[in-house]
């Protein structure tokens, strides 16, 4: 898991794929907002790493698809949804 | 590790220009943002490096191509994904209202079976009995080519998928 700095809005953890171009608009999208948060790219990941952070994305998001931003382990926005991220911390 | 930036650009460029071409000679679309495409295109490339197939780069591949044949771009899912959302998946591929800038691409729901459900069995489509057909009839799954003959095309004539993406539908 690797962090960013900024403002404190509570734990924002980002479960992403390198690859992915909407992950990246998510990244992005943090950033321009100035938000501390956790981010790993899953897809660089092995073995009981992988695993364990495949569990963990699965209880919020069964279908464990990414990008997956968990905010404060109360909800889960699936997807590059700018309206919502906005709507949560902006 | 890895190729040289100038290396891989290059790469990045012959296979957006070979996609778009494809694309367009089989009546599709790629995106037409750019920057956006040649991002996806740069992570069909890692993938291609680290599985040996072109997984979606906005999909988790498991490494093993038998289980993920129906994410290799094009995807199983373009087809329906373009009618219903105007894009794919990843949004490499768009509908002719995005490509004329009519409607915008945006990420869209995840349409590929959970894991659970992908185990649980073959595709409905292998229901068709016609028992007395002089050839088998193949159905390439990523764009829905049908064919009458002893062995699937490699590559599908209209959208350029490996014979594997084919089954058997009748």
């Amino acid at each position: 898991m690797e962090h960013t700095d900024g403002i404190d809005k509570g734990q924002i953890t980002l479960y992403a794929l390198s690859t992915c171009v909407w992950c990246g608009r998510v990244k992005s999208l943090l950033q321009e907002l100035g938000i501390a948060y956790d981010y790993v790219y899953v897809d660089n990941l092995a073995g009981d790493a992988k695993g364990k952070t495949l569990e963990e994305i699965k209880h919020w998001n069964p279908r464990c698809s990414f990008p997956s931003l968990v905010i404060n382990n109360s909800q889960c926005i699936v997807g590059f949804d700018e309206k919502k991220i906005r709507e949560a911390i902006g | 590790m890895g190729s040289e930036p100038a290396e891989l650009e290059k790469q990045i460029d012959a296979l957006f220009g070979k996609l778009r071409k494809d694309a367009e000679n089989a009546g599709y679309h790629l995106n037409p943002d750019v920057t956006f495409t040649k991002d996806l295109v740069r992570g069909l490339l890692a993938n291609e490096k680290r599985y040996g197939y072109r997984a979606c780069p906005c999909r988790l591949a498991s490494g093993v191509q038998d289980e993920d044949l129906d994410i290799v771009c094009p995807c199983d899912y373009r087809d329906p994904d373009l009618d219903d959302y105007g894009a794919c998946y990843c949004a490499l591929y768009v509908s002719g209202a995005v490509f004329k800038g009519e409607k915008t691409a945006t990420s869209i729901p995840e349409r590929r079976p959970a894991p659970e459900e992908r185990a649980a069995g073959p595709s409905k489509a292998r229901t068709g009995q016609l028992s007395k057909l002089p050839y088998p009839v193949w159905r390439c799954k990523a764009c829905g080519y049908l064919c009458a003959r002893e062995k699937p095309p490699d590559p599908c004539p209209i959208c350029k998928a490996k014979k594997d993406r084919f089954e058997k539908f009748i």
